[in-house]
């Protein structure tokens, strides 16, 4: 799935990288918790959140995530959009829900990265 | 600098300073970037150095650290002069947290950072004193034929 078909289904604005638009997505990944982005993220994952500080551009950048969209309506700050913008990090935002943007990926068929645990 | 055996880089992290949280780790990935390190390496040292790094902002006053990089390894290595860490063995616990709100509240103390050092390094080294600060030693293999 494209940045452009994710703008249209979320009916996101885009903060930064309106030129980037044609960049394919894999796979995606919602939390608020970087701890956890940094724990179970993949390379290449669209990460969607509501937070909205500095970390979450760089918790981004750290493991190659390939875009941001916020929810809620949600926007990063000044600072967040330029170093979005150093990194060449796209950011959406989007007024949807965590739960409803999420589902309306997934339903798309953009899958997620989590992966089941067998506890053996 | 840069010396014979490789480069070596040293960087201050300074405790309580969020704004600043994480910048000294976006730095080392964009050295080991322009060196033409290969990606999947640099992420997880990126991922490395970064969790240490908020760990420092977040439980420490300041912390040095320093990057060493030789054609067969990357070596970080961070000493504090925090509060140190009384039982390292529940500390590396996924889970185990003393977090404050505030921490929560910027997306972090969920108890998973030294454990994700741990799964990214091919080394990894802590020691801790309470009272006087705490050592990470991170090796990551530059060759990883045999390695994980
Ligand atoms: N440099 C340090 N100095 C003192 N205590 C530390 C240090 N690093 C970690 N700790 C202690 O070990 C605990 C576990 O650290 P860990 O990085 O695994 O989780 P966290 O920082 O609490 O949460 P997360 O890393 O998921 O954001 C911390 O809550 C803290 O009590
Ligand atoms: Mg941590």
């Amino acid at each position: 799935m494209t940045l452009k078909e994710i703008k249209k289904l979320l009916q996101a604005e885009v903060i930064y990288g309106i030129d980037k638009l044609e960049e394919e997505i894999q796979w995606a990944g919602g939390s608020d918790l970087m701890s956890d982005v940094l724990a179970f993220g993949k390379p290449g994952i669209l990460l969607l959140t509501g937070l909205t500080n500095a970390q979450s551009i760089r918790t981004a950048n750290i493991i190659d995530a390939k875009a941001i969209v916020y929810v809620r309506g949600k926007k990063p700050d000044k600072e967040g959009i330029k170093l979005a913008r150093e990194k060449e990090i796209p950011i959406l935002s989007t007024k949807y829900m965590m739960y409803t943007a999420c589902g309306l990926l997934f339903s798309h068929g953009l899958p997620g990265v989590s992966k089941i645990q067998n506890n053996k | 600098m840069s010396t014979e055996n490789g480069l070596s880089k040293r960087f201050e992290i300074t405790g309580g300073d969020f704004g600043k949280a994480g910048e000294v780790s976006t730095k080392i990935k964009e050295i080991l970037q322009e060196i033409g390190i290969d990606s999947t390496i640099i992420r997880r040292t990126a991922i490395a150095t970064y969790e240490a790094e908020m760990n420092v902002v977040m439980y420490a006053k300041k912390a040095e650290l320093t990057l060493h990089l030789t054609p067969t390894k990357i070596s970080i290595r961070v000493y504090d002069d925090g509060p140190g860490i009384e039982n390292i063995e529940v500390a590396m616990q996924e889970g185990f947290s003393t977090a404050t709100d505030e921490m929560r509240e910027m997306g972090f103390g969920a108890g998973l950072g030294l454990p994700n050092i741990k799964k990214n390094a091919d080394r990894f080294k802590i020691s801790s004193t309470p009272g006087k600060g705490t050592a990470l030693d991170i090796t990551i293999y530059l060759n990883q034929a045999g390695k994980k």
